[in-house]
């Protein structure tokens, strides 16, 4: 018979508490995480020729093209950097911001089948794009960095100690995507509308973004805007301790710091709740 | 200490919207929200119904489960059965935590491993060892777990020359191979398990009962199994859960349970069916169904005639009535439909109608169930009438039709003309 005294080691409920995240399970899967950043890696070159030097090639060939295209024939100011590198760093930091939002946001889509059919802890599957995201970032970081010391031998650019700034910029980028991501996986979940929302907002969101002009050219009535943008602040911070070009605002580095935070706490928080019965209505 | 229970469910429900899930959902929410404001009730909780696919309801939710509560003790295997669409695999989900329940709790100790499909995750460009690294870290196996037992699994898989290969060259066997012995390997102190009999060869399919019955008899864990394969049911589990339209229709030793079961939860053989009142609200309605001389036992080969009255409240265009039969299994046997004939699908004019049919002499030795619906043409049923009428059939005959038994293999009983010509003579 069994005995009054029962300890249960687990409770299922149908209530489920907002602020109830379990960190000691999520520890317990860190294999799986391992797992699917390996599979997420292993597969992107599987059957390939150039293998992981796909990581490489693709930014290089979209650098070029924009230097052609809004450098030589629109004729847009970089400041005095070097078009080369100058785009090159906005491509390199903002197409991983870009991937991993988008990832993260269809993640509940892309992986309803599993979803469906075993239980892990769910946030696995957005830590898991965001560290996949940033082997591919930082292989192509260390490029960038090779061709920005080409240019610092040339004497064209002036690196300075705001440099030492750049793990806290990418860790506000990662903040900001996953933040960003999961609050709206959670909400495509139910309004599948937001998918197609997110596809072009991301496109227009890179026009809103200092990527492939510097802040300096913005006309000032439209500057109030772009500053509203959480990314401005980590892309000139960038810039200025790369390139020596620019400003540095601290004021807009910090309110950055602030949304994206305030942003991760959201996403992780109505991420947590949609997760247990998300597969319902996806 | 065997007798410590590992589950508990309290009052388990579940609530599903049906119909296009999607569409409407900001008005139901902003209702919802508003309703929660007030201190009220959510409003669509009410109104789901009983899970019972054959009645066409209005409204959109649907109970899939309803109030279950059950036990279950350690070391126990537990043998869910039900029609399809009973409830059982959301009972599954519910206990796998990949949704969870509307109402109610369950309470567990011990490791929960669920099996709802095999190879869940298996990415078909990785090696097979690759694959069983994270489907086993997907199922919840830490590294070293997977590589304490990576040879038992290939071992049990039969894949050791394959094993890094890409699973996507495996033939369809091995790759279901595969990705149960990664699974048949958990450590875990629960097994859930669904259906996934269902795919692989026998031999297979005997290994893998095999598997289960080692985890559950000789380690002494907890196995819950889902499947319509009564046989595989009954001999391997000791306790048994019969589900049906969601509600919980017994819970207790497997042959009771099996033997419920069989019976459709009707504790009688219906031999009539007869309206409890007559109304005239519905287009039309069945008012009696019966066997001819009330005889429900039958031989094999003989015929079955079914007598029907039928009053029809409003014209109709084409009203179509139909017998569904099910077998012991509750598996549809055959289903009769009149819509093939012109003329019943004319259009019916108020009165009352007697028909009546004759079924084929095809059926074996079993049980089985008869389910009556009218129907009017390209439409939803005006009415349906679950287990009806029940019959037997048994085998009492002679000796030269012995081919027709039950020994011999197939679904029906039919009599053919084998026609001998000799075209050389010996002498």
């Amino acid at each position: 018979m069994s005995t009054k005294s029962q300890k249960w080691t687990e409770v299922i409920e149908s209530k489920n508490s907002l602020f109830k995240i379990d960190l000691v399970e999520l520890w317990r899967y860190k294999d799986l995480l391992y797992m699917l950043v390996k599979r997420d890696f292993v597969t992107f070159y599987k059957q390939t020729i150039l293998g992981p030097l796909w990581f490489i090639i693709q930014p290089i060939i979209m650098t070029l093209t924009y230097v052609v295209i809004f450098g030589n024939i629109a004729g847009i100011s970089t400041d005095g950097t070097p078009r080369f590198v100058f785009y090159l760093s906005g491509i390199t930091f903002w197409s991983y911001f870009s991937e991993t939002l988008n990832k993260v946001s269809t993640v509940f889509k892309d992986n309803a089948s599993m979803l469906g059919k075993v239980y892990f802890p769910r946030l696995i599957l957005p830590i898991s794009i965001v560290i996949s995201g940033l082997i591919k970032f930082f292989i192509q970081f260390f490029i960038f960095i090779l061709f920005l010391f080409y240019y610092f031998k040339t004497g064209t650019i002036h690196p300075n100690y705001w440099i030492l700034l750049t793990p806290f910029l990418i860790a506000l980028i990662v903040t900001l995507s996953l933040g960003f991501g999961m609050l709206i996986s959670s909400l495509t979940t139910k309004y599948k509308d937001l998918i197609f929302l997110i596809t072009f907002g991301i496109q227009l969101l890179m026009f809103a973004t200092p990527v492939l002009y510097p802040l300096s050219i913005i006309p000032s009535k439209y500057i109030f805007f772009i500053k509203l943008n959480p990314l401005t602040g980590i892309f000139e911070c960038f810039r200025y301790g790369f390139f020596g070009n620019g400003d540095i605002n601290l004021g807009l580095l910090f309110s950055s710091t602030i949304i994206s935070i305030v942003i991760l706490i959201i996403g992780v928080l109505i991420f947590n709740k949609v997760e247990k019965d998300f597969i319902d209505t996806v | 200490m065997n007798n410590q229970t590992v589950i508990r469910a309290e009052n388990i429900s579940k609530l599903y919207r049906l119909g296009e899930v999607g569409t409407g959902t900001i008005s139901h929410d902003l209702n919802r929200a508003w309703k929660k404001i007030l201190g009220k009730e959510d409003p669509y909780l009410k109104i789901g119904q009983i899970n019972d696919r054959n009645t066409n309801s209005p409204n959109d939710y649907v109970w899939s489960l309803q109030n279950i509560n059950f036990e279950i003790n350690q070391g126990d295997t537990v043998g869910i059965i039900g029609r399809n669409g009973a409830g059982k695999s959301t009972l599954l989900k519910l206990l796998s935590k990949v949704t969870k329940p509307t109402t109610g709790n369950f309470k567990l100790k011990g490791r929960i491993a669920s099996l709802l499909e095999v190879g869940t995750g298996f990415h078909p460009e990785m090696t097979g060892r690759e694959n069983i690294f994270l489907n086993g870290a997907i199922l919840g196996m830490t590294k070293n777990e997977i590589k304490r037992k990576f040879d038992e699994i290939v071992d049990f898989a039969g894949v050791e020359r394959y094993v890094d290969t890409p699973v996507k060259r495996y033939s369809s066997g091995m790759y279901v191979r595969l990705a149960f012995a990664v699974a048949a390997n958990l450590e875990s102190e629960i097994l859930i398990v669904d259906e996934v009999l269902a795919v692989g060869d026998s031999e297979f399919q005997k290994k893998c009962l095999g598997k289960m019955s080692d985890i559950s008899k000789g380690e002494g864990r907890t196995v819950l199994f889902v499947s319509h394969n009564i046989s595989a049911v009954k001999n391997l589990c000791t306790k048994g859960l019969y589900l049906k339209n969601g509600e919980n229709c017994g819970f207790g030793e497997i042959d009771t349970i099996i033997n419920s079961y069989i019976r459709g939860g009707a504790e009688d053989l219906n031999i009539s069916y007869k309206a409890n009142k007559i109304s005239k609200d519905t287009k039309a309605q069945i008012i009696e169904v019966k066997f001819r001389d009330d005889i429900n036992t039958f031989n094999v080969f003989e015929e079955i005639y079914i007598d029907f009255k039928i009053n029809v409240n409003q014209d109709i265009q084409g009203c179509t009535p139909m017998i569904i039969v099910y077998d012991s299994y509750q598996e549809i046997f055959k289903t009769f439909a009149s819509d093939v004939d012109t003329q019943i699908l004319k259009n019916w004019s108020i009165g009352e109608y007697n028909y009546s049919i004759k079924l084929p002499p095809i059926f074996k030795k079993g049980n089985y169930f008869i389910n009556v619906e009218i129907g009017e043409l390209m439409a939803y049923p005006v009415e349906f009438i679950g287990n009806a009428l029940t019959f037997t059939v048994n085998e009492n005959f002679q000796a030269e039709f012995k081919s027709y038994s039950s020994i011999r293999t197939g679904m029906v009983a039919y009599d053919i003309k084998w026609e001998k010509e000799s075209i050389i003579k010996s002498k």
